[in-house]
């Protein structure tokens, strides 16, 4: 029953993707992406980390998703339908990504016992992905709220260096 | 095998108590809130059909059904069709893990009275939630008109924005409870509300509630004197109907989740536990109508500004202080 | 102190909305319920006779051509004894918009506005009322004015007869 469902969800994650890729409407591949991540959030939860598939809904596919829907349509772009959806120079680097990608996996399937082995069925309730989060990996975690802070910082110092000016010049 | 069946008929049964309970009670809140306001108008409100007007959703539901479902020519066909029962559904699931009284005892099993007890079921909520704004953008983008772009653009611009106060003003509510689960955080108010513990994250959540679920004095993404009515201007027949019940829907969600996240859920003396709930819930969603009535709405810049400048620092240091003062208290025992 | 005279002006309004709640509705309810419109009310017009019981009006099209959105039509007609009449006399009131414009041009005070407003109809074309319906045997605001007891032709009183009235201009001759 779970892996049926897994490979559901799994179909249902690589349809989404392809159909984001593909579309023409910049608003229907944003609402692809969505799809593609809530299958996701599903497997994820399926895997036993219900913390993680929360957080995917609520990041990717509730706020981050927003901004990008916000921008496309702030910028209006219709859909070109003249133009080819990739010119042939732009074909080869996804042609030799897909290939890479084929590569890896046939590599890994064949050479590597331990892949073949289903994942062992664990669950990590928010508490222990809390204490294994900021006991193990505390480090990083400080780190990367670090990242973030400084990027904080760095688009209030833009933002406000841009205003500085625009008073300068209108006086 | 008999067990089974009883089981599920027993949770089948629970589930279309629920369904019926939360869609009259959206019907409902449309009426009571066309009336409540009304009345601070001086004026009766609706009052025709039925008694006192007691029949008057379902004159406006055979109104919205019988009416012609428009599609403007140039709107994108199918996410137009599609984002009113986006608006609707989200709504209606983030009331599966809201726990409305405490476990029943019948025929010698426990029946929780939750329709899902998710132990990420907070999170739950907040995603649906944050899910919900699709329904408003898709729709306004999709009916191809400048006013339903617009009130797409600012409910999104809005929703995002305070959807970060309202995660903030909840993790205090979590670290009280230590627990994900809105059950298990109603449990932990069998003392004292978290209202009281913490007013400051009781208020945060409120004001952000206000802003998610779009009410005045935070409806600018329908604001009728500029927009005409914002997103849903070019819906018509049930699919308004879908935005409108879902907007009550919301109503009364958000009224749920206050109740159980700082308004002690259930608990309560004397009164069953069922009624503490309802009670509170209606009195929650009473002052979302009583604040519609009260306040005009804010202009965008005061609406980004109130948000990002005041909430979301106010919310931080709120967590911080909380935070500190639960290390404190865990220290000392 | 303005931060405190925000607050305030925040939280006044609620007590203001609660107490509200709570007080009669000024409004009433209209089909059970009716109030009794001023006498001056400007509701549907009406066609006045003068003190003698004869139609006012006499046909001069002043109302319909001072009407805004052209509702009033009519056809002239003249009585034996010179006296002039509308043949027929017709105002949709599906197109008035009741300003008052028709009674004020009129010079014979016939077309009144009168305070009878309940004119709701399923169908606009029983809304074409006729001169017939239009008019009443009353002289309306003012029932003693008599317009051809001012001026006009000889119909109430020869011309020049009246008090008002000075005998008519003789202009074949220029002597005083
Ligand atoms: S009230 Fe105005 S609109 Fe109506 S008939 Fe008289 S002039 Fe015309
Ligand atoms: S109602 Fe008055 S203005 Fe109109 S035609 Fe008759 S006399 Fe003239």
């Amino acid at each position: 029953m779970a892996s049926l469902l897994f490979y559901l969800l799994a179909a249902t994650a690589l349809l989404a993707t392809l159909l984001c890729i593909t579309r023409r409407s910049p608003v229907h591949a944003v609402i692809f992406l969505i799809n593609a991540f809530f299958a996701l959030a599903l497997m994820f939860y399926l895997l036993g980390a219900p913390l993680i598939a929360a957080w995917e809904v609520i990041v990717y596919a509730g706020a981050i998703m927003v901004l990008f829907l916000f921008v496309i349509m702030t910028l209006d772009l219709s859909p070109d339908s003249q133009r080819p959806a990739l010119s042939r120079g732009q074909w080869a680097p996804v042609l030799l990504l897909f290939l890479l990608l084929l590569v890896s996996a046939g590599l890994i399937l064949t050479f590597d016992p331990a892949s073949q082995a289903s994942v062992p069925l664990f669950y990590a309730s928010p508490r222990s992905f809390g204490a294994a989060l900021f006991d193990r990996y505390g480090l990083a975690v400080e780190i990367v709220s670090f990242q973030l802070l400084f990027a904080a910082v760095g688009a209030y110092y833009l933002g406000r260096r841009r205003k500085a000016r625009q008073a300068e010049e209108s006086s | 095998m008999n067990d089974l069946l009883l089981t599920g008929l027993l949770i089948l049964i629970k589930l279309g108590m629920v369904l019926a309970v939360l869609l009259s009670m959206a019907a409902y809140l449309v009426l009571a809130e066309r009336k409540i306001l009304g009345r601070m108008q001086r004026r009766y409100g609706p009052n025709r059909v039925g008694f006192g007007g007691m029949l008057q959703p379902l004159a406006d539901l055979i109104k919205l059904l019988t009416k012609e479902d428009f599609i403007p020519a140039q709107a994108d066909k199918w996410l137009f069709m599609l984002a009113p029962g986006l608006a609707a559904v989200t709504a209606l699931l983030a009331f599966a893990v809201v726990p409305f009284a405490p476990p029943l005892e019948i025929f010698g099993r426990q029946l929780p009275m939750v329709v899902c007890d998710l132990n990420v079921g907070i999170l739950y909520f907040f995603g649906l939630s944050s899910l919900a704004v699709y329904g408003v953008a898709l729709g306004g983008w999709a009916s191809n008109s400048k006013y339903a772009l617009l009130g797409a653009l600012r409910a999104m611009g809005q929703m995002l924005s305070y959807e970060l106060a309202m995660g903030l003003s909840i993790v205090p509510v979590i670290l009280m409870a230590r627990s994900f689960s809105l059950t298990e955080i109603v449990q932990a108010q069998a003392s004292a509300p978290f209202a009281l513990c913490n007013p400051v994250a009781f208020g945060i959540f409120f004001i952000s509630a206000l802003a998610e679920s779009k009410r005045t004095p935070f409806d600018l993404p329908e604001a009728e004197n500029e927009l005409v009515a914002g997103y849903h201007t070019e819906y018509s027949g049930m699919r308004f109907g879908l935005f409108f019940v879902g907007e009550y829907l919301n109503l009364v969600v958000l009224g749920a989740i206050i109740t159980s996240l700082f308004l002690g859920g259930w608990h309560g003396p004397f009164l069953p536990p069922i009624i503490w709930f309802l009670g509170k819930v209606l009195a929650v969603a009473f002052v979302f109508i009583w604040i519609r009535g009260t306040l005009p709405r804010l202009r965008y810049d005061q609406l980004m500004a109130f948000g990002w400048k005041i909430l979301v620092p106010l919310a931080l240091v709120n967590l911080l202080v909380t935070g500190g003062v639960l290390l404190w208290l865990g220290g000392a025992s | 102190m303005n931060l405190w005279r925000d607050i305030k002006g925040t939280f006044q309004p609620f007590w203001v909305t609660l107490r509200y709640l709570f007080k009669r509705p000024v409004t009433i309810s209209y089909p059970e319920q009716k109030r009794t419109p001023p006498p001056r009310y400007r509701a549907r017009m009406i066609l006045t006779r003068d003190p003698e019981g004869e139609e006012r009006c006499v046909a001069c099209h002043l109302c319909s051509a001072a009407c805004p959105v052209d509702c009033i039509s009519m056809q002239a007609a003249e009585r034996e004894d010179g006296r002039r009449q509308a043949a027929w006399f017709r105002i949709n009131f599906a197109r008035c918009i009741y300003c008052g414009l028709c009674a004020e041009a009129c010079p014979t005070m016939a077309i009144q506005m009168s305070p009878e407003y309940e004119l709701g109809n399923r169908d606009p074309l029983k809304l074409v009322w006729e001169k017939e319906d239009l008019l009443v045997d009353h002289g309306g605001k003012d029932p003693n004015y008599h317009f051809y007891r001012h001026s006009g032709i000889g119909v109430a009183a020869p011309r020049g007869g009246n008090d008002d009235e000075l005998p008519p201009v003789n202009i074949k001759t220029n002597l005083p």
